[in-house]
């Protein structure tokens, strides 16, 4: 499913005196199948960006087009889109609500119209790809520590199998090895079932490891927009705007300074490692790239 | 006697159902020994559901011990009369920061903990001043903290903190929503609190570059105490933090791996700079 944003503006409590501007002129195509990470500092705009593409939010001007049908149409099946996007919201408090963890996740697939076997079935599988441990499944999610909330929160999403999926900081408040896991599953849907992925992330390390693509909101505007080695090269001003590059960026620059020969522009650990052995003489002339 | 001592320390949650009839038990702090020195900079690291939070709250009274004791400056926290005294001694900085401010303007919400806790108006305002400046917010103290950036707010909530003039600060994941930026600001004023101010810090993060400034990081496994040492006796140990669903700074991982290909560098590489010298070294 493929998503165009035509000139989207946001304000919240238009009418009113407080008025924010959070989305200003924002223009992004995102093609069937990819997996896009959304960075920018706090209160860019990220959180609204994302929720109009579930129709939660419903643009103060501009168009939004769902394979190419405009979904602010009069006849368009908003509550079909609903159920077609999955969306993790930031705060996992606030999908949470049912008795029991399991009941929770089954709740999406069964609002799908899924038969009871069937979306027991999905949720156990859901509940196995967060790595949710088997003996909370029947908890009350309110009784969950920070980073079991959130592994709820994201199977109920991954259970009603959306075509789009949109994770609005996974990854908060996730112990590194969760982090590692449930960006790794992610990133398999993407490749196994061609789910286009949306990821708004603080991570730079995070997103360099896993997207395609990286969308840069500042103030409510598309700020860069590109693979990730084009955007991070970019880093001092993305410093600018709150952000940074990944660690290893400046561990490259620092070396480079010291008169390494490194590549400055690898963004992951194992790209570093290749660069500094290779800065180091400890590749043989012939592998070299 | 330190300023946070644990001796056997356990909680167990008891989980009921809707009729209230006990289900069962998740002991969520098992047997934790714990002495903090006045003026030290603890960092508490541990997978998700190890027990850090629940640790952290029994150090304010939020939570008693099933099990053992708590003391605060001396103080049992079991004790009823010296909650105020403990909550006031040892402050709670949580995760999310929309959820910790409450007055329309910073310096009105700086000045909410003082002024409850009966502070004369002068010196409630010299509190304020101080506080906001010990973070670096003092410029913003008219401003609406709703139009803050998320690093800004939680320094603000710090700073409420602070006026209370706590000889503790305990934060529970402060950093987690902000941006990398606001990490850095967050990290900085806490550092700066500790070592300009002398305030006993215990920090709890899932970032693992937060702690290499830490006197102390201690590592938590299923309720119990896995790990204790400096950072740097921590992160040399690569395999065992996996085990224990950990990492280690990605400046700290790169080196372990150039050292695994049989580049000579020592284990522990904590800061770019070391990486940087010890390669520079090497050459
Ligand atoms: N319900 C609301 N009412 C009024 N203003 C709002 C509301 N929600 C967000 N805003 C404002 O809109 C702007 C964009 O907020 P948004 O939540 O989209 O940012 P974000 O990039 O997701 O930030 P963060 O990284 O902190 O989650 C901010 O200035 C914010 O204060
Ligand atoms: N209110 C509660 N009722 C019952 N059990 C709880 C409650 N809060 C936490 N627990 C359980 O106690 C254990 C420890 O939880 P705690 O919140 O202390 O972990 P944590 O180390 O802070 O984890 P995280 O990194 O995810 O925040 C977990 O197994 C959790 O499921
Ligand atoms: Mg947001
Ligand atoms: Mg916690």
């Amino acid at each position: 499913m493929s998503i165009i944003l035509d000139h989207v503006n946001y304000i919240y409590g238009e009418d009113g005196p407080l008025a924010v501007k959070a989305l200003d002129d924002v223009c992004l195509q995102i093609p069937d199948g990819q997996f896009v990470g959304i960075i920018g500092h706090t209160g860019s705009g990220k959180s609204t960006l994302v929720q109009h593409m579930n129709g939660l939010l419903k643009a103060t001007g501009g168009h939004i087009y769902f394979n190419g049908e405009d979904i602010y149409d009069r006849d368009f099946p908003m509550k079909k889109l609903r159920s077609r996007v999955g969306l993790v919201f930031q705060y996992p408090e606030h999908q949470l609500f049912e008795v029991d963890v399991f009941s929770d996740v089954c709740f999406g697939p069964k609002n799908l119209g899924m038969d009871k076997k069937e979306a027991e079935l999905k949720a156990f599988d859901a509940l196995r790809k967060v790595g949710m441990p088997m003996e909370l499944y029947y908890q009350s999610p309110f009784e969950l520590s920070g980073g079991q909330k959130r592994r709820a929160a994201i199977a109920g999403v991954l259970a009603m199998a959306p075509e789009i999926l949109i994770l609005d900081e996974p990854t908060a408040g996730l112990d590194p090895k969760g982090r590692e896991e449930i960006l790794r599953q992610i990133k398999e849907l993407q490749v196994q079932t061609g789910m286009t992925i949306l990821l708004v992330s603080h991570s730079m390390e995070d997103v360099a490891e896993y997207v395609d693509r990286i969308v840069v909101m500042n103030k409510g505007r598309v700020m860069y927009d590109g693979a990730p080695k084009e955007v991070f090269a970019h880093y001092r001003e993305l410093e600018e705007v709150g952000l940074a590059a990944p660690q290893v960026t400046y561990i490259l620059h620092a070396l480079k300074d010291r008169g390494f020969d490194v590549d400055v522009n690898a963004t992951t650990t194992g790209e570093a490692v290749e660069t500094v052995l290779h800065a180091l003489g400890r590749i043989p002339e012939a592998f070299r790239p | 006697m330190g300023i946070i001592r644990t001796k056997d320390l356990v909680y167990e949650y008891v989980r009921r159902d809707e009729e209230g009839n006990v289900e069962g038990f998740t002991t969520a702090v098992d047997k934790v020994d714990l002495d903090v020195q006045p003026g030290e900079f603890i960092a508490i690291l541990g997978h998700n559901g190890s027990g850090k939070s629940t640790l952290a709250k029994h150090i304010n009274a939020i939570l008693n011990p099933t099990e053992g004791s708590v003391w605060v400056d001396g103080m049992d926290t079991s004790e009823e009369e010296h909650i105020w005294d403990i909550r006031q001694r040892a402050g709670m900085v949580f995760q999310n920061p929309d959820n910790q401010i409450i007055g329309q303007v910073v310096e009105e919400d700086v000045g909410f903990g003082p002024e409850n806790m009966g502070v004369t108006t002068k010196e409630i305002w010299e509190r304020v001043e101080e506080s906001l400046k010990a973070v670096g917010m003092y410029e913003y103290r008219r401003h609406s903290p709703n139009k803050l950036s998320g690093g800004q707010k939680q320094r603000v909530s710090i700073a409420g903190v602070l006026a209370m003039h706590p000889k503790c600060i305990v934060l529970d994941e402060p950093t987690a929503m902000l941006d990398p930026k606001g990490r850095r600001e967050v990290i900085r004023a806490v550092r700066a609190l500790n070592e300009v101010e002398g305030i006993t810090v215990v920090l709890i993060t899932h970032y693992m570059e937060e702690t290499i400034h830490a006197d102390r990081v201690f590592v938590m496994d299923s309720g119990k105490i896995a790990m204790e040492g400096t950072p740097r006796q921590i992160f040399s140990q690569v395999e065992r933090l996996q085990e224990l669903r950990l990492d280690v700074p990605q400046v700290t991982l790169l080196a372990h791996e150039l050292r695994r290909k049989g580049v000579g560098l020592p284990e522990g590489i904590l800061t770019v700079e070391e990486l940087a010298d010890a390669l520079a070294g090497s050459r």
